[in-house]
């Protein structure tokens, strides 16, 4: 929800942050979300009022920000959240918006569902519990995501005193697990989410701790340059041919770019065609553009009558993705029925939809220990695990690394029509 | 801005026209839900970014209860004109004649709920099979779920407990037979950002969101329009009141709050102000958080 307070300073125009929030029961990750909420003054009086109350009647000591992010009934009655709930506030440098998704193992696949937009990830852990198993799980979906930054908020400060020794044997310990993980930006900061301290305000306690509370991390980690800005790829996903007089000639592009910077004038290659032709003009509906970056959708003119349709890709001729039939692939697996061997799906990448064959499993990864199962026949619900895959037609893809959004891509069940994985592609095909 | 950022208004944009063009193309029978309020007049103007110089691949439907505001339907049919679009009118009085519903009698009846009806006939019978609609996440809390592509079943409901993940921007636009989705592109955006929205693109939105005088009556520590199609009981005097509506929904349940807020900024500053009201504060802006909460709950209507 909006923040009365900033309402009119928001006019400006400010940046959208989207962060994805996990922890494990119990950490205080419904806690913290409240306590953002709350003191960025993001909470409607009705829904104060509701959870003032709901508090006053439970009797709890303290009103339980806790319940301000509850979300569908079955799932409050258990008191667990078991989905992705998108929730939104905003400061007047920053939009944010939250994936709130649950910690436990068995919902491996919301986490990753929440992970796959997300900037940021901030990753809760109880100071009286130290590094556990689940957040060595968070901390390497997170990176396996590729989410640039990650904050590990090391919450419940105050029933450990405040005591520094504490939070430097944990900074210490995921540091050097971080670093094992490739995870590029990461920062520790103390808080307790019960009591505000070092959440939306910096606080006195702990004045050992000399960085930023957690709002203003979220409002100045530096955003602009995690996107590919260097690989220009667009994929087609719509031609405008207006049936009107008056636009006789018109064939338009329509899509969003997924990496580079457009420029007209610039020589391009279509996909899978390899026709050439230039960049003749580039707009969108407010008028001409002279440039256009991720993520923005926009409508590209070609200098020649090539033919050009939904699935294509324009590329720089000197720069090109992979075309490739034979994948390699990080899976999330989300079905129902396992991922076996031989099984078919239809695979959607960028704007293509294809169908691929599950040509085999090169290892099931243990989410809690990083460890490389090998030999496995199948991958359960929630597993993640490395396959090939050989798909019908060719796709044209970067490596996830290096594109979020040209490398990833996901199967779906066409007897169910469910979305049964989150696929993360890998290096060249073999 | 730094170079090659946008702002969040234009990110959300950029957002909801990916979702326009996605579903365009991978859907055959889509339509775009128009109720004549703020959120659906913010998906018309995201049709026109989408697909323009063409025509949108898609009408627009209206459900009309036979109790909307006439200036609402005036608008209607002017914006529609004015696109040069395809307008499809699902009407409940039609269904009400066809001996579908029954039309509630009373003073405190409304065809409200009788929309649903109207509305699945409406979807069967021209066999939509993907309804764009301006609900947003922010609504309330069981809506912060929604997905963007929103499955429903066979009989047009909605399994939370169910729903397809939706992971980076790929949508999966699959359907079985009868079913559909409800497609909603500004899911991300919250109340604050569609008034910035209509302010930055000078959107025209019906004029009984701007402060104008008319007759009223009170109800429930609320104003409704005294009009013939709303029942009063025999308290239930009306009188003349400087007033705007938050929601144009059916008139029998859209309240008015006391507002002098004509221009867009004057409504901007005055949602704003709604918001910061204290608990137990007078009884004027206990009314205005009422009204807050009408909102919600009527734009998630659909
Ligand atoms: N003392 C203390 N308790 C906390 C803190 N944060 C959360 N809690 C408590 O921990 C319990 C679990 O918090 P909750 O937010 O529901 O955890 P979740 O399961 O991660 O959403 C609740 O009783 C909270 O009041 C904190 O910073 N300090």
């Amino acid at each position: 929800m909006s923040a009365p307070g900033t309402f009119m300073a928001m006019e400006s125009g400010a940046e959208l942050l989207r962060f994805s929030t996990c922890g494990s029961v119990d950490d205080g990750k419904s806690t913290l979300i409240g306590r953002l909420l709350y003191d960025t003054k993001s909470i409607f009086e009705d829904q104060l009022a509701h959870v003032e109350d709901v508090s006053r009647r439970r009797g709890d000591e303290y009103t339980n920000l806790a319940l301000l992010t509850d979300g569908l009934r079955a799932e409050r009655e258990q008191g667990i959240t078991i989905d992705v709930a998108y929730r939104y506030f905003a400061t007047p440098r920053r939009k944010f918006i939250i994936a709130d998704t649950p910690g436990h193992i068995q919902y491996t696949r919301n986490m990753v569902t929440g992970a796959s937009t997300a900037n940021l990830a901030i990753v809760l852990v109880d100071a009286r519990q130290g590094v556990v198993e689940q957040t060595r799980r968070h901390a390497l979906i997170t990176s396996l995501l590729r989410i640039p930054h990650i904050v590990f908020a090391i919450n419940k400060m105050d029933l450990v005193g405040w005591d520094e020794g504490v939070f430097r044997k944990i900074e210490a310990e995921l540091r050097g697990f971080a670093a094992r993980m490739d995870v590029a930006d990461v920062s520790f900061i103390p808080l307790s989410a019960l009591h505000g301290d070092n959440v939306v305000e910096r606080s006195d306690k702990g004045p050992w701790y000399k960085g930023p509370a957690l709002l203003h991390q979220l409002e100045h980690v530096h955003i602009a340059s995690d996107r590919n800005l260097i690989d220009v790829r667009f994929p087609v996903q719509w031609v405008v041919r207006p049936q009107a007089k008056d636009h006789h000639d018109y064939r338009g592009y329509a899509g969003q770019v997924a990496g580079g910077v457009l420029k007209v004038g610039d020589e391009v290659v279509v996909l899978p065609s390899g026709f050439g032709s230039r960049i003749a003009r580039l707009e969108n509906f407010d008028g001409p553009l002279d440039e256009a970056f991720a993520p923005m959708s926009v409508t590209v003119h070609l200098a020649d009558d090539v033919d050009v349709s939904r699935g294509d890709m324009l590329c720089r001729p000197a720069n090109r993705p992979v075309v490739g039939q034979d994948l390699d692939a990080m899976v999330c697996w989300m079905g129902d029925l396992p991922l076996t061997p031989k099984n078919r799906y239809a695979l959607k990448h960028t704007t293509r939809n294809v169908r691929a064959l599950v040509q085999g499993i090169e290892y099931r990864l243990d989410v809690n220990t990083g460890h490389r199962e090998q030999g496995v026949a199948k991958l359960e619900r929630n597993d993640l695990g490395r396959i090939t895959l050989r798909t019908t037609a060719p796709i044209f893809y970067d490596e996830y690394r290096r594109n979020r959004t040209t490398g990833s891509f996901i199967l779906i069940d066409e007897s169910t029509n469910g979305t049964v994985a989150a696929g993360m592609l890998l290096s060249e095909p073999r | 801005m730094p170079h090659y950022q946008l702002d969040h208004l234009t990110a959300l944009e950029h957002e909801a026209i990916h979702v326009l063009r996605e579903m365009a193309a991978e859907r055959e029978r889509p339509c775009l839900l128009f109720s004549g309020g703020k959120d659906s007049i913010v998906l018309l103007r995201l049709a026109e970014k989408a697909f323009r110089p063409a025509r949108f691949p898609f009408p627009v439907m209206h459900v009309d209860t036979g109790h909307n505001f006439p200036e609402v339907i005036e608008f209607r049919d002017r914006r529609v004109r004015e696109l040069q679009e395809r307008l499809v009118v699902a009407s409940v009085e039609d269904s009400i004649r066809r001996g579908r519903v029954v039309d509630p009698k009373g003073p405190r009846a409304s065809r409200n709920r009788l929309q649903t009806t109207t509305l699945l006939d409406a979807i069967e019978e021209q066999r939509f099979d993907a309804l764009i609609g301006g609900a947003r996440r922010d609504e309330e809390r069981a809506r912060a779920k929604e997905r963007i592509f929103s499955h429903r079943d066979e009989f047009g409901q909605w399994d939370p407990k169910n729903q397809r993940p939706e992971l980076w921007s790929l949508y999966n636009t699959r359907l079985k037979q009868g079913e559909h989705f409800r497609v909603f592109p500004i899911s991300n955006w919250t109340e604050l950002d569609v008034w910035q929205y209509v302010k930055r693109e000078r959107l025209e939105l019906p004029s009984i969101y701007y402060s104008h005088e008319r007759s009223v009556f009170a109800r429930d520590g609320m104003l409704y329009a005294a009009a013939e199609c709303v029942e009063r009981l025999p308290s239930e005097t009306p009188f003349r009141e400087v007033v705007r509506f938050r929601t144009v929904g059916d008139m029998t349940c859209t309240g008015a709050v006391r507002s002098r807020a004509a221009t867009i900024e004057d409504v901007i500053a005055e949602v704003a102000a709604s918001r910061q009201t204290e608990r137990g504060a007078t009884r004027a802006d206990d009314r205005a958080t009422e009204a807050a909460m009408e909102d919600r709950k009527k734009e998630g209507y659909f």
